[in-house]
């Protein structure tokens, strides 16, 4: 009777929006988890080159500046070690649902629900990769001039490695009501 | 996409932006050019050079120094940074640092040209070429007897040839000749090079643009200068001077009819920028001109390193490099003829 009334309802909404309920929600939860590793490790990646190389080049001519600089590159490889922790947060929030509540309300909304958090926590950590990164590079070419300015501007990356927690913690809370219907 | 080469830039050029940030921090502070300036004798120079980056260049020098034994040493610390840097650079980074070599070859080729033509000697022209500004073939160029043969037969080769289209004649060479040619190849160099920088975009072709436009104007003026009293006519000296830069196109119709150098001096305070300059030197004085446009030019060299991910601080670190050397240049040449008086007439402090 549900299912049946929701796609009455349905049948007058454009066909797009009836071709994107007519996705299975699992194809949105599994995209969701693959987004959040996925991404996150990118914007790693990307952080730890762009802090390393410049990393690397500084330390030839100043070598003192290697241990402490190393810690730029730890704040950029949180970033994946958050999206690693989601993903696996993520998946044991999957469950099978009999066949005839695969397209039920709750079954879309549990599987938007680890949809978007992944996208969440994939694309905040992919720009919070990047900015330690780029304030690392900075940060790595500055102390080999002037060793005054190391912790001054580690403060700014402390800020910047926030900005992957947020999306953390919100892409937890999201998670965490992504509740299956119960199997009947 | 200008704002966000911090994303890319440091896939190729970091490691080298890097390096090259480490080579700036070692140039020579004021306090160093201050122990130097209180030299005695040249021998009192090596020592205090062998506490900086000079040291190892200079510490197997047998005793009796000359000035030129310094300088060629210095420089030779210039060209292993920079070729240490070209080889490790990809492209576009490896045509940029090419780029600033070509204005070293143009003054080469008029080096071992002028000197072919005052009967000097090929071995002897030779070494005193920069070593920047080498190419396989340059010691046929004292071979050349007209324009035509030269760029026919030595230069077509290198990457001068494409800026020999505007002076190709058949004249004999000449001085006056042979000064309008280093003029017209420096102008289309100048201008090749600011097409280049304005294609590579963002941080790069804003920076180089500034560092670019100051070096056009500032040749602008020198060549003013030079020829007022000369028999260069005023639509020669018109088409030596580059078409970009502060003073296009206003200020090149002005400086070419000017006769004096007060009358330059009028048309360039016109422009804020270049009205500190002038506004150095009293009435009628042209010798402290260089020190005032060097110390300029080292103003906005240093600026060039306050942003990162860009070329320009390649450029940046060649030409202050050149100008620490002139300075060492200056310092060794007031202590060997005992006229340290003299002395900060021409030594522009890069820190």
């Amino acid at each position: 009777m549900d299912a049946m009334s929701s796609s009455a309802m349905l049948s007058e909404a454009s066909s797009w929006s009836r071709a994107l309920v007519k996705i299975s929600p699992y194809t949105f939860s599994a995209v969701g988890i693959a987004i959040s590793i996925g991404v996150s490790v990118l914007g790693a990646a990307w952080g730890i080159y762009i802090t390393g190389s410049s990393l690397i080049g500084a330390a030839i001519k100043e070598p003192r500046i290697t241990s402490k600089n190393l810690i730029s590159v730890i704040f950029c490889e949180a970033v994946a070690i958050y999206g690693v922790i989601v993903a696996i947060i993520l998946q044991t929030k999957l469950e099978s649902v009999p066949q005839a509540s695969i397209y039920a309300p709750e079954s879309l909304r549990a599987g938007y629900a680890i949809f978007a958090s992944g996208i969440i926590v994939g694309f905040a950590n992919l720009v919070c990769g990047l900015c330690v990164g780029i304030i690392g590079s900075s940060c790595a070419l500055s102390d080999a001039q002037n060793s005054t300015l190391f912790v001054k501007i580690l403060v700014i990356e402390i800020f910047g490695s926030a900005l992957g927690l947020f999306g953390v913690i919100v892409g937890i809370i999201m998670s965490a009501q992504a509740s299956w219907p119960s199997k009947v | 996409m200008y704002g966000f080469e911090a994303l890319t830039f440091n896939i190729h050029g970091g490691y080298l932006e890097a390096i090259v940030r480490g080579h700036r921090a070692r140039l020579l502070t004021a306090a160093d050019y201050n122990n130097l300036c209180q030299c005695e004798t040249l021998e009192d120079i090596k020592m205090h050079l062998s506490a900086t980056e000079y040291g190892p260049y200079l510490q197997n020098e047998p005793s009796p120094l000359h000035t030129t034994t310094i300088v060629e040493k210095c420089t030779l610390k210039l060209v292993d940074d920079y070729k240490h840097m070209l080889c490790q650079a990809t492209e576009p980074l490896s045509t940029f640092l090419e780029y600033i070599t070509y204005g070293h070859m143009i003054d080469n080729v008029v080096l071992i040209v002028t000197g072919t033509l005052h009967e000097r000697d090929v071995q002897e022209l030779l070494e005193k070429c920069h070593p920047l500004g080498m190419f396989d073939s340059i010691a046929s160029l004292a071979v050349a007897q007209n324009m035509r043969e030269l760029y026919r037969l030595v230069l077509v080769d290198t990457p001068l040839a494409p800026y020999f289209s505007d002076c190709i004649t058949s004249e004999d060479l000449d001085d006056m000749n042979i000064e309008i040619m280093r003029n017209t190849l420096y102008k289309a160099y100048l201008e090749d090079f600011y097409k280049f920088c304005q294609k590579l975009g963002g941080a790069t072709a804003e920076i180089m643009s500034d560092l670019l436009a100051f070096e056009a104007d500032r040749r602008a003026v020198n060549i003013t200068i030079n020829s007022i009293g000369t028999e260069l006519t005023r639509d020669d000296r018109k088409k030596l001077y580059s078409n970009f830069g502060l003073l296009y196109p206003y200020g090149h119709e002005e400086l070419a009819v000017s006769e004096d150098i007060d009358q330059v001096r009028a048309v360039m305070e016109k422009y804020p920028p270049y009205q500190s300059i002038f506004a150095k030197l009293s009435f009628g004085e042209s010798q402290m001109l260089d020190k005032a446009f060097n110390e300029e030019e080292v103003k906005r060299l240093c600026l060039a390193f306050d942003q990162q991910f860009h070329y320009a601080v390649f450029f940046a670190y060649m030409r202050l490099r050149e100008q620490e050397v002139r300075n060492l240049m200056w310092i060794s040449e007031c202590v060997a003829q005992n006229q340290k008086s003299r002395v900060h007439d021409s030594v522009v402090f890069i820190f």
